[in-house]
């Protein structure tokens, strides 16, 4: 069985389809690159799985179980945390009341507030953010807050977790931190789906990679399968080159 | 004299705005010393019928009575950002629920009556409503205090005949008395939500309330049971309010002013602190109840513009004001030493 | 059949009120982003100031509105440059801003109407002028309200020119759609928010000319005016000027069916509209 799998997911937006009947599948223990041109389709999908949107028609299966319908609290705690393209952080609370509130409402059992804080300051740690611990957010800078996302994320405990485009606008150094960091998350015991540009990071870390196009999937494989596919390289690598990295 | 004595108890209440908010913060230092005076302050403000004239309670029960309604808006408002113009509403419906049933059974039932159903009456509202957005949830709560009032008085005027009701009436002592009670119970309330993790999950839902429902905050329910809680007590402070003004209609009951005036006083007594509101809400009434009947005009003009300027000079209001004022006076003396 | 013809052009008549009531909210809204409380005092003043013209310099209202007009405009253009002006600074976000503007001009609407309640006391006033009734299709109506209406469709469609042909106007649909790329494209942002304030500032004032010479004003009128001038704004769409204008008669004619079955439910149905509205239909009947 999938940890993650979802049949023929749609959704239109006023008659444009904006993900048109994707089948694709997460395994555990999985790193999977999600790529595709700008408007492809790949946040919507995130959107889908994460259920601040809803899919019309298609069904999508956690562990076996259909999750459609539920609100994006109740996906939460049934194991899917995610970032997002624009950082959207609690800006005036301190970073690490940020990833408490991640581990006080997000796991399924209910920590306690002295494990919950225990927990946040570790996650901290993990991602390299101690230092700023009781800074407020909004004054972290925009690869901190990335980071931050993450370590929020990390907080709900969840068996995967999707990220989405932590590694645009990072400069070298960053980025190696960055994917450093998916492979240390993978090593926890987290599933992860990436949307990712950086063609770099995405060719390095990535066990599987699905490929996105007007909506539509045109690749599903491993890093030198999607490479040397026809369709994706006329499609997409050709078009990236100048916009990857 | 008994101006003296308003003055004291006013400054009893803000020290029991303060203490909350103290109390909140990670600094325990000489918490003995606070909650002593606590103590204290409490004994002055129950004992005030015993020892200040009939005028001086009077007065502080229209002061404890703007509290109630502002610490309470704030309690949901502030964190959230949803500017609710609904306190008349619910402040109404209190006043309806003692018009209505004030003869048949006991005062305290009625007065918890009127919050339960304000409470009911928030929870429809909230579910229907708390998924608007910014704009659009203001005009609604502004509407729907609009909606009732015009509702009622055709009610009033088509059915019963008649336009208002007379209540029954309660001694001034005993409404002082229910009112400080409402009040304090509001207080340890807004203690337990602000220290628990509901407090941090307004905050969220405040910040960014997307990102806030994808961390497993069940944001709609959070929104709508603060949204009531904080009615219930607005609907309590009608109930007993009310029996001291003997007559009442639907204008009188529902008044959209009792909607702004929370807002205004506690965005000038600063809705960033817990005090904040307390401080607003207390010099306000106080002005009010000085000036109002004298001089309406002046008072209510002033009013205004002291509101443009908190809001344009002053966004974190009195409370900042303080704030920033012993920022400078601790920069000076370490400059000194 | 007959009777409902009445009641459908007296819904018109006052419709057309609305129409202009709304439109320049709207326009504040639509452009500007605030939510102006002040609105009714505006009409106030107009109003006040009509009946001042014209009992005391023996003015007449139809040159009172080109009196009230451009003070009106010079008032709210002010108003504009100096208090939201510096809000819009100090605002992190257009959420913030929207909900510290109108708060500001809940401030704005204290001041002026109390201003007003010391300049003129709290007296209902009126007066009469043009009592001459025409007769449409059998009945009578007051010349007065046709005055009215006709206002309100001059202006409506001189503003809808002004907006699709000249150059400012232009700067102001701009401006609407999008503020950012409006300022990059060389529009003095803050210039045309400015002037967009005060047109609807002005809009204001010419209805309260207009409002004096059909009904009795006071210094307490303005938030009368402004919980109709809220209900069109919603009903026609948020922001939308045509919207408001159509909206404008939508409910002058839904408050005169009302009126003529239960007179008792017509300002029930104002807000029962409203309140449905603003949760089954938030755009508003027209909004997109």
């Amino acid at each position: 069985m999938h940890l993650l799998e979802g049949k023929g997911v749609s959704i239109h937006f006023g008659g444009l389809a904006a993900v048109s009947d994707v089948d694709f599948y997460v395994d555990e223990g999985e790193i999977v690159g999600l790529i595709g041109p700008n408007g492809a389709g790949k946040t919507t999908l995130f959107n889908l799985i994460s259920a601040a949107l809803e899919p019309k028609p298609g069904e999508i299966l956690l562990k076996g179980k259909r999750i459609n319908g539920l609100k994006p609290y109740q996906i939460c705690r049934l194991g899917i945390a995610r970032t997002f393209q624009t950082v959207k952080i609690f800006g005036s609370l301190p970073a690490i009341e940020n990833v408490r509130i991640g581990s006080l409402f997000g796991p399924l059992n209910r920590l306690s507030t002295m494990e919950a804080t225990k927990e946040a300051i570790e996650l901290l740690e993990f991602v390299g953010l101690s230092d700023v611990a009781s800074a407020p957010a909004k004054d972290l800078t925009l690869s901190s807050q990335k980071r931050l996302e993450v370590a929020r994320a990390l907080a709900t405990r969840p068996a995967l977790l999707l990220l989405d485009e932590i590694m645009a606008g990072l400069n070298q150094t960053e980025l190696l931190e960055a994917m450093e960091l998916v492979k240390k998350i993978q090593k926890r015991g987290v599933t992860v789906v990436m949307i990712e540009h950086v063609m770099k990071a995405i060719m390095g870390i990535c066990d599987r990679i699905i490929v996105l196009h007007h909506g539509k999937k045109i690749g599903d494989g491993t890093p030198q399968e999607v490479a040397n596919s026809k369709t994706v390289i006329e499609v997409y690598l050709g078009e990236a080159s100048d916009a990857g990295d | 004299m008994s101006d003296l004595m308003v003055i004291i108890n006013m400054l009893a209440l803000v020290y029991l705005g303060w203490f909350v908010e103290r109390s909140l913060q990670k600094n325990k230092s000489k918490m003995w010393l606070f909650s002593g005076l606590v103590v204290v302050m409490l004994v002055i403000l129950f004992t005030l019928p015993n020892y200040g004239p009939t005028y001086s309670y009077i007065m502080v029960t229209t002061i404890l009575m703007y509290l109630v309604l502002t610490v309470s808006w704030a309690l949901f408002s502030g964190p959230t950002g949803y500017i609710s113009l609904a306190p008349a509403a619910f402040f109404g419906v209190g006043i309806y629920t003692s018009a209505v049933l004030g003869k048949d059974i006991p005062l305290l039932a009625v007065v918890l009556l009127g919050g339960i159903l304000s409470f009911v009456l928030a929870m429809i509202v909230g579910a229907l409503t708390l998924r608007l957005k910014g704009t659009y949830f203001i005009m609604f709560t502004f509407g729907l205090v609009l909606l009732i009032t015009n509702l009622l008085l055709w009610y009033e005027i088509k059915f019963t005949g008649t336009r208002g009701r007379f209540v029954v009436a309660a001694g001034n002592d005993t409404i002082y008395y229910v009112m400080l009670g409402i009040f304090i119970l509001l207080l340890i309330t807004a203690f337990i939500i602000k220290r628990s993790k509901f407090g941090l999950a307004l905050q969220s839902i405040g910040q960014n309330e997307e990102a806030a429902a994808h961390m497993g905050i069940n944001v709609t329910g959070v929104k709508v049971i603060v949204f009531a809680i904080t009615a219930f007590f607005m609907g309590m402070a009608g109930a007993i309010m009310t029996m001291k003004w003997t007559y009442i209609d639907p204008y009188s009951a529902f008044d959209l002013f009792r909607s702004f005036l929370p807002v205004l006083m506690a965005i000038f007594g600063g809705m960033r602190y817990f005090y904040g509101p307390v401080l607003g809400s207390v010099i306000f009434a106080y002005l009010e109840e000085k000036l109002l009947t004298e001089f309406p005009y002046v008072y209510k003009l002033a009013f205004g513009i002291v509101l443009i300027a908190v809001i344009l000079y002053l966004p974190d209001g009195l409370a900042g004001l303080v704030d920033k004022i012993r920022a400078r006076i601790a920069r000076k003396k370490n400059a000194l030493t | 059949m007959e009777k409902f013809l009445d009641v459908v052009i007296a819904g018109l008549l006052l419709g057309g009120l609305y129409a202009l009531i709304a439109m320049g909210m709207s326009l504040q809204y639509g452009v500007a982003r605030v939510l102006n409380l002040a609105h009714g005092e505006f009409i106030m003043l107009g109003a006040l100031s009509t009946w001042t013209l014209y009992t005391v310099f023996d003015i007449s209202p139809l040159i009172a509105v080109a009196i009230c007009g451009p003070i009106t405009f010079v008032l709210g253009f002010l108003i504009h440059r100096t208090m939201f002006r510096k809000l819009l600074s100090s605002s992190t976000n257009q959420g913030i801003f929207e909900s510290t503007s109108m708060l500001a001009s809940f401030g704005l609407m204290y001041v002026i109407s109390n201003l007003a309640f010391m300049a003129w006391g709290p007296e209902i006033r009126g007066y009469s002028y043009l009592m001459d009734t025409v007769s449409i299709g059998g009945a009578l109506f007051g010349a007065r309200r046709l005055v009215t209406l006709g206002f309100a469709l001059a202006i409506g469609v001189a503003f809808y020119i002004f907006l699709s042909r000249t150059k400012i106007g232009k700067a102001i649909r701009a401006a609407a759609q999008d503020p950012a790329t409006a300022g990059l494209m060389g529009v003095n942002i803050n210039m045309v928010l400015a002037i967009c304030f005060g047109l609807g500032a002005a809009m204001a004032g010419i209805a309260g000319v207009l409002v004096s010479m059909c009904y009795p004003v006071n210094a307490a009128m303005g938030i009368e005016y402004l919980t109709v001038a809220i209900i069109v704004v919603v009903l026609g769409g948020l922001g939308s000027i045509p919207g408001s204008f159509i909206g404008g008669f939508l409910l002058g004619i839904i408050g005169s069916i009302v009126s003529f079955i239960e007179p008792g439910l017509t300002v029930v149905a104002y807000y029962a509209i409203f309140v449905i509205l603003l949760l089954v239909r938030p755009k508003g009947l027209l909004g997109k």
